[in-house]
């Protein structure tokens, strides 16, 4: 660990918390419906748009509407993306001429996307067309983005709201984000990374002759404008198979800069429009300061056990930390900061190989997946997670003093605790069940690429990444078999939803209750008590659930390499 | 719940052509415009014919050229498409070797790699990212430990003063932006050329 790549952490993490409040205001004032500085452009395109399709939008609706108006929309996202892999062949925009998508494959990309995963079991230039990647991949990062914040709205305004049945109007909150919020920051985002080095080409792949004399076929396309929204919607579901490791994907210290930084921006954010919906800016400060220990924490590990590298090395004489798979613009922190990152949030691109990770190094990844991608988190799922948490933590709180637990003016009672508890246990079921299955099926255990404990964690790592719709992987588990694409799919598809109508009910149950005063006796929410008891809460519940199988993975992996162990 | 239908069907569609195509299509439009160059993919032409990209590194063999690192990306057996074959540099098929800190095979490859560069250079410690694959398998850079570790190799097959070799190598390597973000590298391909044409002065 270098002084220099302690100087970028916390840069990185003071540009974060500069943003959140201006970009808190801004998306405050588009899902309040008042006029931006876009309005005199955009406001003629968003009632263009109600027009067309025939939205009210002052018609609000129950969270039983909202729910089904979202899934009613995903239903559409997976036939279009399903129907363009299986039809890529016949259609524009193939200039490699790939063939067909398998169904199993087109199946689970399909889910993989609308559920804002972004799992690659698809290798991205040797198996998609351009048009693919456009219009089946590059829209439904933006709506599964906005789908993700309406969705945390939604619950806000629960919050915030009182003694009301509705919750706000789905179409509008997805209309409204897409158009002011992701579209305007993407357009300058795409312009900033072909700038930085990134095609944005309609182009054939390029032959190139090297200066050997041997033949290249360099792949290129339409990749900036995917990769803006890919990072910005916490989708992460790469152009090229390699990532936001490939040179085209991220070419320089600066680009992996900005892209580290829009993966939490929005997420950040949502923090403080929570806070200013309610009424009290540090309401939303304080659970930017739960995420914000535990990410920290998790970065500081990820760095050591990097910049140690492994006892292979250290044996051969090799200094410098663990570079396999990590590339030599990023080094050490920049590569250790952004697997943090991307799994604190639910982002899931990948800048290095997590699989070549060491041992610890691999965990806090997994880790973060784990407790559910509430650092930050995805885009509107990662504040819908963390209130999940909250309400836990509340409850708790309330128990060690025997009264009825409040948070924000709001009585937590016995269904918002159930449905909380019910969507934070629908995780685990996913991921330890699918695991388990998964190395004993003979065709299933084919799959490792690692042998020993870290072939456990291969597969460990997929259906948790694939349970939290983060889409990151320990790469070398071969995952484009008709086993892992049906079960990862379900995982995906599980860990999605079933968090999302349990955190609806408790939207539409929240709104319809009284706003009580604050008294004496209510736990104050904005203090380091409140920060402490919540960590406590997620580490504890995390902890519980997930302490067995990290033991068998890369705990034991990290003892076998301190004794020398190969596998 | 009727009254969801068709925003259901009409909006999808609608949003789909804004974001999947009239995004994507107009920034290629401007975007070729505005940066010309990178959009294409920042390609390096030679006698007009297109010798690689700047950004993706490339095999190189030759002891006369500076080598990248090892690169871990396959393509298909061309006798059995089920099979793949190790193809370095492919960058038609991104990727890295994704061992993990256990395995045997690492091992094995580090510690025969390690050897190999020992025998080159006697005198220098062996650096890191000269036996270990990239995670794209098309990093262009390397180290400017690992440039000058390989000065004594270059310089032999070019019969050039040792001392040249490592000025050019002083002078291809990019620091950090603005001293503080990312880490001081070294483009091979840029480096072999700068190479090529002091040759031929």
């Amino acid at each position: 660990m270098t002084m220099i790549g302690w100087l970028q952490i916390i840069l990185f993490c003071v540009i974060i918390v500069a943003l959140t409040k201006p970009l808190g205001w801004y998306m405050t004032r588009v899902f309040n419906g008042e006029r931006t500085f876009l309005s005199p452009v955009l406001r003629p395109i968003e009632a263009g748009i109600y027009w067309i399709s025939g939205v009210d939008e002052r018609r609000e609706q129950h969270w039983l509407t909202y729910t089904v108006a979202m899934l009613l929309f995903h239903v559409g996202g997976f036939l279009v993306i399903y129907g363009v892999m299986r039809l890529q062949a016949v259609l524009p925009f193939n200039p490699a001429g790939q063939s067909a998508v398998a169904q199993d494959l087109s199946f689970n990309t399909a889910i993989s996307f609308i559920t804002n995963t972004n799992w690659q079991n698809y290798g991205g230039e040797s198996t998609l067309s351009y048009l693919v990647q456009m219009l089946g991949l590059t829209h439904q990062n933006f709506l599964s983005a906005a789908t993700g914040i309406a969705l945390a709205m939604a619950l806000i305004r629960g919050f915030s709201r009182a003694s009301v049945r509705t919750v706000g109007n789905f179409w509008v909150d997805v209309t409204r984000c897409t158009l002011y919020v992701l579209l305007p920051i993407c357009v300058v985002y795409t312009l900033f990374l072909v700038w930085q080095g990134i095609p944005q080409t309609l182009g054939d792949y390029v032959e190139a002759t090297t200066l050997e004399g041997a033949k290249q076929t360099i792949a290129v396309g339409p990749v900036a404008s995917q990769v803006a929204i890919k990072m910005l919607g916490t989708n992460g579901g790469g152009f090229f198979n390699a990532n936001a490791a490939h040179p085209f994907e991220n070419p320089t210290a600066l680009s992996n800069f900005v892209q580290m930084l829009s993966i939490f921006a929005l997420g950040a954010a949502l923090t403080n429009v929570f806070g200013r919906m309610v009424g009290n800016q540090r309401q939303g400060w304080a659970i930017l300061a739960v995420m914000g220990v535990l990410f920290v924490a998790g970065v500081a590990v990820t760095y050591w056990a990097e910049a140690n590298g492994t006892s292979t090395m250290h044996a051969l004489g090799l200094t410098g930390g663990n570079m396999e798979g990590k590339e030599v613009r990023f080094g050490l922190v920049a590569s250790s900061l952004f697997a943090v990152i991307t799994t604190a949030a639910s982002c899931g691109a990948v800048n290095a190989m997590h699989d070549s990770f060491t041992a610890l190094g691999g965990m806090i990844p997994l880790i973060n997946m784990q407790l559910g991608e509430i650092i930050v988190g995805g885009v509107g799922a990662g504040l819908y997670g963390m209130l999940l948490f909250v309400v836990l933590a509340i409850f708790v709180a309330g128990l060690m003093v025997g009264r009825t637990p409040e948070y924000v003016g709001k009585k937590i009672e016995a269904r918002e605790v159930k449905m909380a508890m019910l969507a934070i246990l629908v995780l685990p079921l996913m991921y330890l069940g699918w695991t388990a299955v998964g190395v004993v099926y003979p065709a299933a255990v084919a799959s490792m690429a690692n042998a020993g404990p870290h072939g456990f964690t291969e597969v460990l790592y997929a259906f948790t990444s694939a349970t939290g719709n983060n889409g990151s992987a320990f790469a070398g588990l071969t995952g484009n078999t008709l086993f892992y694409n049906l079960t990862l799919a379900s995982a995906m598809f599980v860990g999605r939803f079933f968090m999302i109508v349990p955190a609806m009910a408790i939207a539409g149950s929240l709104a319809a209750k009284k706003s009580i005063p604050p008294s004496a006796g209510t736990f104050p929410t904005t203090g380091g008590l409140f920060v402490g008891l919540v960590v406590g809460v997620i580490l504890i519940i995390g902890g519980l659930t997930f302490f067995p199988a990290l033991a068998l993975g890369p705990i034991v992996e990290h003892l076998a390499m301190n004794a020398g162990q190969v596998f | 719940m009727l009254r969801e239908i068709r925003p259901a069907i009409v909006l999808l569609l609608v949003l789909t052509a804004i974001t999947g195509l009239a995004y994507p299509l107009a920034m290629t439009g401007i975007a070729g415009m505005l940066f010309p160059a990178q959009a294409q993919g920042s390609l390096i032409e030679k006698d007009g014919k297109v010798i690689g990209s700047a950004l993706i590194g490339q095999e190189f063999k030759d002891d006369k050229y500076f080598h990248g690192r090892p690169s871990a990306t396959l393509a298909p057996d061309p006798n059995d498409s089920t099979k793949t074959v190790s193809a370095p540099y492919n960058a038609a098929n991104s990727g890295g070797s994704n061992l993990g800190p256990t395995s045997k095979a690492l091992a094995d490859r580090l510690k025969e790699d390690v050897d190999k560069l020992k025998a080159e250079n006697p005198n220098a410690a062996v650096p890191v990212d000269l036996v270990t694959t990239s995670a794209s398998g098309l990093d262009p850079d390397i180290s400017p430990e690992a440039a000058q570790f390989q000065v004594p190799r270059v310089a032999k097959a070019r019969n050039m003063p040792e001392e040249a070799v490592k000025q050019l190598v002083a002078s291809n390597v990019q620091g950090r932006l603005l001293g503080l973000l990312g880490e001081p590298r070294v483009n091979v391909l840029a480096l072999n050329l700068a190479l090529d044409r002091a040759a031929a002065k």
